[in-house]
């Protein structure tokens, strides 16, 4: 079993910073997504993983073996890019084969080990085809089992998805979820900026952004109980609302006096308020909030509603109605005290 | 064809039209519809062209013949550039084969293949062409091998300059060759830079006299010639994906098996290009064989030049010319056959 750590990992081009003091220990067997957008800092992690990129400062440790130094083809990782990278004057098989007859492997060694790889991902039947004869689904499968075909105690995943449409990307993702629990020994680092994604297959997600770690948790965790604003835009959707606290368990809230757990909040201090859309509710209930349709979207199974309370804004995902406010209508919108989660204003935590 | 202003005077809806507004008539019935093919059927895309025809015609239906330009025949569009080919490129050549069968030398009388005999039997001429063929395959897979080499180091070896070198090989390329030839006889000439080390670590031995033999020659050729095998090659270079080396890194590929795996046969294509572009470019290299080794050593191209300016024998030169004509082509065609053998399954993503 192979974990990853990572100990202050700083990567800098010049004097820009693309990683900052990465510090983060991904357990043996573990999914770990890197969520974050563009420019976070996620890929750079990955790579100084791969051994393509090196720290200006830090170590990183595979399997409890320092490999900061050790160049790419002695660390013995799988990787799986986004543009697939495979070999075009190659046959599928061939491609597999690649690492195996690289590490100068057995010659029925490397046919067994190809088979059960091609079996695994679904490909057996396209080995003798080129990449170019193949969907991009299909390259992408093709891609992991070249990336499995060598056992690797850690698999290395950058946006694996991210040139699928939608519909091959959930049938991916699946297929990694089917993956990850037959290959239960392997240490998966996932990179993504796609919050499903991150929310379906990982045990735990890093969310980052502009080259630092903002948080860490499993995807429950992250998503109920966000500790940063950042975190809780970035993993859902989320209300983020100004208040300040008024006693112990009541904000204020655009006018109103509002139950929510207030943990150790200070009276008078400034706070912001997240409370998940889905959770809002239309109508009167228990910490109800009046104010003015601003837009409506009807999404199939749910209509999201946006209304302006006082200045701001609080959408309200519900399921689909029998009959649409209409804009500028004046309604209430209300949501429980155990949905809310109160967070430090503005505060990222990093 | 029907006459565009006539059908137009008969349906009585437009002004008389001159010349030069007929070509304004056909200009706009070739650019004024983006759907060129559907619309010489007359079949026109839904809801579009019937529509917008409609408004100008005031309802009535249109005539495509008013719309059909006037357009000429194929075989008339090629004309101009066949006959500029015909009188540049092939009347020429056409008049050398001809003084090469002519037995006089006028180009009179019927033609003879006795020139062809009486040349081809000269042992003067099987050792130039042996020596044309010998330093041009050799020229050639020596800048085969060190531009493939050469090119790898700026393409994937990142270093300062290097993108100013890459650079300076396409400057390179628009020097002449005799330009390099002239550089090499300050370095390898009798009173070149290498001669006087030569001189100065043996005493009393003479300057070699390396430039004007065969490898004075073949390292001439390949110093000019090794540009003309990098610049196909650094643009395939630079379409192989980042993420391939990665990949088959993470894979446990050394960079040897990188290049030799993954790299070269992407470049494959390329890497003929240069070289075949290379060999033919050698087989009539004449510039750099006149100033290096022009007194020790006789190419096809020297000896066409030797027997025609020098002797005044035309007709021999002919004989030696269509014989070298015979070789670029042979060899030519021979390097399509292999490519067409060698290119890989996966399609030639990496051509230059």
């Amino acid at each position: 079993m192979t974990g990853i750590r990572f100990e202050g990992v700083t990567v800098a081009y010049g004097d820009n910073t693309v990683l900052d003091s990465l510090s983060l220990t991904v357990e043996p067997g573990e999914v770990m997504a890197l969520l974050g957008p563009s420019g976070s800092g996620k890929t750079t992690a990955l790579r100084s993983v791969a051994g393509f990129v090196r720290p200006a400062a830090g170590r990183v440790f595979i399997g409890g073996r320092d490999v900061t130094g050790l160049a790419p083809h002695r660390r013995g990782v799988g990787m799986v890019v986004q543009q697939y990278a495979l070999f075009p004057h190659m046959r599928v098989d061939a491609n597999v084969a690649f690492g195996l007859r690289a590490q100068k492997a057995p010659r029925a060694m490397i046919a067994g080990r190809v088979a059960e790889a091609l079996e695994m991902t679904g490909m057996a039947a396209y080995a003798k085809r080129y990449p170019r004869e193949l969907s991009g689904g299909q390259q992408q499968r093709v891609a992991i089992a070249r990336a499995l075909a060598i056992r690797p105690g850690v698999l290395l995943l950058d946006e694996p998805l991210s040139a699928l449409d939608a519909q091959l990307r959930s049938g991916m993702l699946a297929e990694l979820a089917r993956l990850h629990r037959e290959l239960p020994d392997v240490t998966m680092l996932y990179v993504t900026h796609d919050q499903v994604e991150a929310l379906t297959l990982a045990d735990r997600i890093a969310v980052m952004d502009r080259a630092r770690l903002r948080d860490c948790g499993t995807p429950q965790e992250l998503y109920r109980r966000p500790r940063t604003e950042f975190t809780a835009s970035f993993v859902g959707n989320a209300n983020l609302l100004p208040v300040t606290v008024t006693g112990d368990g009541r904000v204020g809230l655009a006018g109103t006096d509002v139950s929510v757990p207030t943990g150790g909040a200070a009276h008078g201090a400034t706070a912001t308020l997240c409370v998940r859309p889905h959770l809002v509710g239309l109508g009167p209930g228990p910490n109800t909030l009046r104010g003015r349709v601003t837009e409506v979207q009807w999404r199939g199974a749910t209509h999201r509603v946006a209304v302006e309370v006082d200045g701001h804004h609080v959408t309200a995902e519900v399921r689909e109605l029998r009959e649409t406010p209409a804009l500028g209508d004046e309604v209430t919108v209300h949501f429980a005290s155990e949905d809310a989660v109160l967070l430090p204003a503005g505060g990222t935590n990093g | 064809m029907a006459e565009p202003n006539g059908l137009r005077a008969e349906a009585g809806s437009a002004p008389p039209v001159t010349a030069v507004g007929r070509l304004a008539v056909a200009a706009e019935g070739r650019g004024g519809r983006p759907y060129g093919p559907a619309h010489r059927d007359g079949a026109h895309g839904p809801g579009c062209g019937p529509a917008q025809s409609s408004r100008r015609n005031g309802g009535q239906p249109e005539l495509p013949e008013t719309r059909k330009p006037r357009t000429l025949p194929a075989w008339v569009l090629a004309l101009p550039p066949l006959a500029v080919l015909g009188l540049v490129f092939l009347y020429p050549l056409a008049l050398v084969a001809r003084q090469s069968l002519s037995p006089d030398g006028s180009g009179g009388g019927s033609p003879s293949l006795a020139a062809y005999g009486d040349v081809l039997g000269q042992a003067a001429f099987r050792q130039a062409l042996r020596t044309t063929v010998l330093i041009a395959t050799g020229s050639t897979a020596g800048a085969v091998i060190l531009g493939f080499v050469l090119a790898i180091v700026i393409a994937f070896v990142p270093f300062p300059g290097g993108k100013a070198l890459a650079r300076f090989i396409d400057v390179f390329l628009s020097f002449p060759s005799f330009l390099i030839t002239l550089a090499l006889l300050f370095i390898y000439g009798t009173v070149g830079m290498a001669n006087g080390l030569w001189t100065d670590a043996l005493g009393g031995t003479g300057p070699f006299d390396f430039l004007h033999t065969p490898w004075g020659v073949l390292l001439a050729e390949i110093t000019y010639f090794t540009p003309f095998v990098m610049r196909p090659l650094l643009a395939a270079f630079s379409q192989i994906e980042t993420a391939q080396l990665e990949a088959a890194a993470s894979l446990g590929a050394k960079a040897p098996r990188i290049v030799r795996q993954v790299i070269l046969p992407e470049a494959l294509p390329s890497l003929a290009a240069g070289g075949s572009l290379v060999l033919v470019m050698c087989l009539n290299e004449f510039g750099i064989v006149l100033f290096t080794g022009a007194k020790g050593v006789t190419t096809l191209p020297t000896l066409v030049y030797g027997k025609a300016v020098l002797d005044g024998d035309y007709t021999s030169a002919c004989v030696v010319a269509v014989v070298n004509i015979v070789l670029s082509v042979g060899l030519y065609g021979l390097y399509r056959l292999l490519l067409s053998r060698t290119r890989p399954a996966g399609g030639p993503r990496a051509r230059a």
